[in-house]
């Protein structure tokens, strides 16, 4: 695997300069390039950032990957009237302008999939392609429905269960009691700020299931075959609600194919990517 | 001294194999016609210990056997009622998770009118485990416990018409709240503090602060806190009626005796506590740091009242049991201990105890603790 790491993440022993950097709002960002080739902004899940992981490792062998830690996860700052993921979209919008990055192959996975469709809503065909990996976001049920299940009602080896198809992963994951006070800090960072972002309406906007007609770009919904936070039917209505999305199952995966998967995601990624570029 | 008495109107007829005695526990277990018989009781001891010279106070907690009191406004409004002189108390009103600040201004006025002035508003953030049970974000409960605190008090003192609303939290157009509080310019204001940091805000302000079975060490702290920031702000040295703090009380014939009893108040530090680990600590609700230490113990960092013995909580100070000699003698090393203070909490009842119990513990406080109350000077 080709690995050309610009930027480093925090933990990490690869050495060289600092990932932090100001950004729009005033936010010390987090931010790590991996790779070069064609821009692609991967926007991380509500639970890790996972700059260093296989999956963007993977789909650095054929573009420049850029890992953001969103504002509040990971060492990325928060401005104190942050609480929505309007506010994470529009914050997006003006990064990837003042990076003065164009065409660019925007992947969102889980909560960051919520982001990016917020981003290809507000300006709908600036992008090359949009993959969003398990994405929330979309209000799909009657009011009694739980489309997506209740992440802080369980407890850590529940949420493990929930988030992860393979027993092991699930335990191995979602494991607190090995890692360094630091790296706890930043779990608990994580969680904090998917609260201030989802807690209430709950991982999802009532709004967005009347906009997401707007993108109009070549997108594909990848989903774990064993999503146990948001089923592949809340999956297939989110594909049927973008104009001409396509939806594939990753199999033997849960919530975070990303994760479980990072292989067979990206080669469904780079495939969708590569077919339009052939088009 | 002020001694209240303080009921969390349990519901203890639960089976010994639930793992959560909150958020989750199914209501079918509560019988309608044993709680309303609880109810009962439970105002009862009230109505008798208004009859012995003690304030009463109320609290509310959500989807929990431990309290049955999930909206303390309409209980305090019942005191008002069925007490004569007692001063009522409601500590507190949970303003972290309650949505609309003008009702609770509303609601308090009317149980102050309905109580000519008797009662005192406490104002808390609410629990971490509340945060499920009323889907109230966790993180922005700080936040909106001060707003609201701002809102309820101009509602209380603004008597020219509505004013305008527009904060970070709660906006409101024309508050005008019909009637106004008994009390003038307003009920006087109780708030609770679990850590010296949330001593300086209730200190800027002189309002009663209390603490819950903190320990002696932990109370001494936050009461000093207190202390230091009234002095910071070149204010006079706060009165002892300033502070309050909680215990667990009983009082029998005997050390004996007492302590027998005292065992089965322990239903309380077992069950309060009872709850899965991600009600303990939802996102966002204190500091990462501390936050982080809570994940990695899977436990909540504190005093382990779950697993301690009376013994262990008397000797920490969460707890008076004993003759009316010994608890006095309790009471006034704590009193010792943490510098003075003027309002003990005093949860007689818990669990099982059976009405006769709670009696004899108010009957021989009232009788034989309380008169020697009064002289407690802290040295």
């Amino acid at each position: 695997m080709t690995d050309t790491s610009t930027l480093v993440a925090p933990g990490s022993d690869r050495g060289g300069a600092d990932p932090l950097r100001m950004a729009p709002y005033g936010v010390e960002l987090e931010l790590v390039e991996r790779g070069s080739g064609p821009p692609l902004l991967l926007l991380h899940d509500g639970w890790e950032v996972r700059a260093d992981g296989p999956f963007a490792g993977a789909l650095a062998e054929s573009h420049r990957v850029l890992v953001p830690a969103h504002p509040g996860f990971g060492r990325s700052s928060v401005p104190a009237a942050f609480d929505s993921v309007e506010d994470l979209a529009y914050f997006y919008l003006e990064l990837v302008d003042e990076l003065g990055i164009d065409d660019v192959v925007l992947v969102g996975c889980s909560f960051g999939g919520w982001i990016a469709a917020e981003i290809a809503v507000r300006r709908p065909t600036w992008l090359r392609r949009l993959v969003l990996v398990d994405p929330l976001g979309l209000r799909v049920g009657g009011v009694a429905d739980r489309d997506i299940a209740d992440v802080w009602a369980v407890g850590r080896p529940a949420l493990g269960r929930l988030l992860f198809h393979d027993a092991g992963l699930a335990e191995r994951e979602v494991e607190y009691a090995t890692r360094s006070d630091e790296e706890l800090e930043v779990v608990a960072r994580n969680r904090e700020a998917l609260a201030r972002y989802g807690w209430s309406p709950y991982l999802c906007n009532p709004r967005l299931a009347r906009r997401l007609h707007r993108v109009a770009v070549p997108t594909l919904v990848a989903w774990g075959a064993h999503d146990g936070v948001v089923s592949v039917d809340y999956g297939r209505a989110y594909a049927a609600a973008i104009p001409g999305a396509r939806f594939a199952l990753v199999g033997e995966a849960g919530h975070l194919p990303h994760v479980e998967r990072p292989a067979v995601l990206a080669r469904l990624v780079n495939e969708f990517v590569d077919e339009g570029a052939q088009s | 001294m002020q001694s209240w008495h303080f009921s969390e109107a349990a519901y203890p007829f639960i089976p010994d194999d639930e793992e959560s005695l909150r958020v989750t526990l199914p209501n079918r277990y509560f019988e309608p016609q044993v709680a309303a018989e609880l109810w009962d009781r439970y105002l009862e001891e009230w109505q008798l210990a208004d009859e012995l010279g003690f304030g009463v106070m109320t609290n509310e907690h959500h989807a929990t056997a431990t309290c049955m009191t999930s909206a303390s406004p309409v209980i305090a409004g019942v005191l008002a009622r069925i007490t004569r002189d007692a001063r009522i108390l409601i500590l507190g009103n949970p303003l972290g998770t309650r949505p609309d600040p003008v009702r609770i201004a509303e609601e308090m006025a009317i149980v102050d009118l309905l109580s000519k002035g008797r009662l005192e508003v406490g104002m808390v953030r609410a629990v971490p485990f509340e945060m499920s049970a009323t889907n109230a974000n966790p993180l922005s409960t700080h936040g909106r416990f001060w707003e609201a605190h701002d809102l309820i008090k101009k509602a209380w003192t603004t008597h020219d018409g509505p004013f305008s609303w527009q904060g970070q939290h709660f906006e409101h157009r024309q508050v005008n709240i019909v009637p106004r509080p008994f009390q003038q310019p307003h009920p006087p204001i109780w708030m609770t503090a679990g850590s010296p940091n949330s001593a300086i805000g209730i200190a800027n302000h002189g309002y009663v602060m209390a603490c819950f079975l903190m320990g002696r060490g932990g109370t001494k702290r936050i009461f000093d806190a207190y202390r230091q920031r009234r002095a910071e702000l070149e204010a006079p040295a706060p009165e002892a009626d300033r502070f309050a703090a909680a215990a667990l009380v009983c009082v029998a014939d005997t050390d004996e005796e007492a302590m027998e009893t005292a065992r089965k108040l322990m239903w309380y530090p077992r069950s309060a506590n009872q709850v899965s680990t991600q009600f303990l600590n939802p996102p966002g609700y204190v500091p990462a740091a501390f936050s982080a230490r809570v994940l990695r113990s899977d436990r909540p960092i504190h005093f382990d009242l779950e697993n301690a013995t009376p013994e262990q909580l008397i000797e920490d100070g969460s707890m008076f049991a004993g003759d009316p000699d010994t608890v006095f003698e309790q009471i006034r090393r704590f009193s010792d201990d943490v510098g003075g203070f003027g309002h003990l909490l005093c949860m007689a009842q818990a669990g099982h105890l059976t009405r006769e119990e709670v009696a004899r513990t108010l009957r021989l406080f009232a009788a034989e603790v309380q008169p020697r109350l009064g002289d407690l000077v802290p040295v």
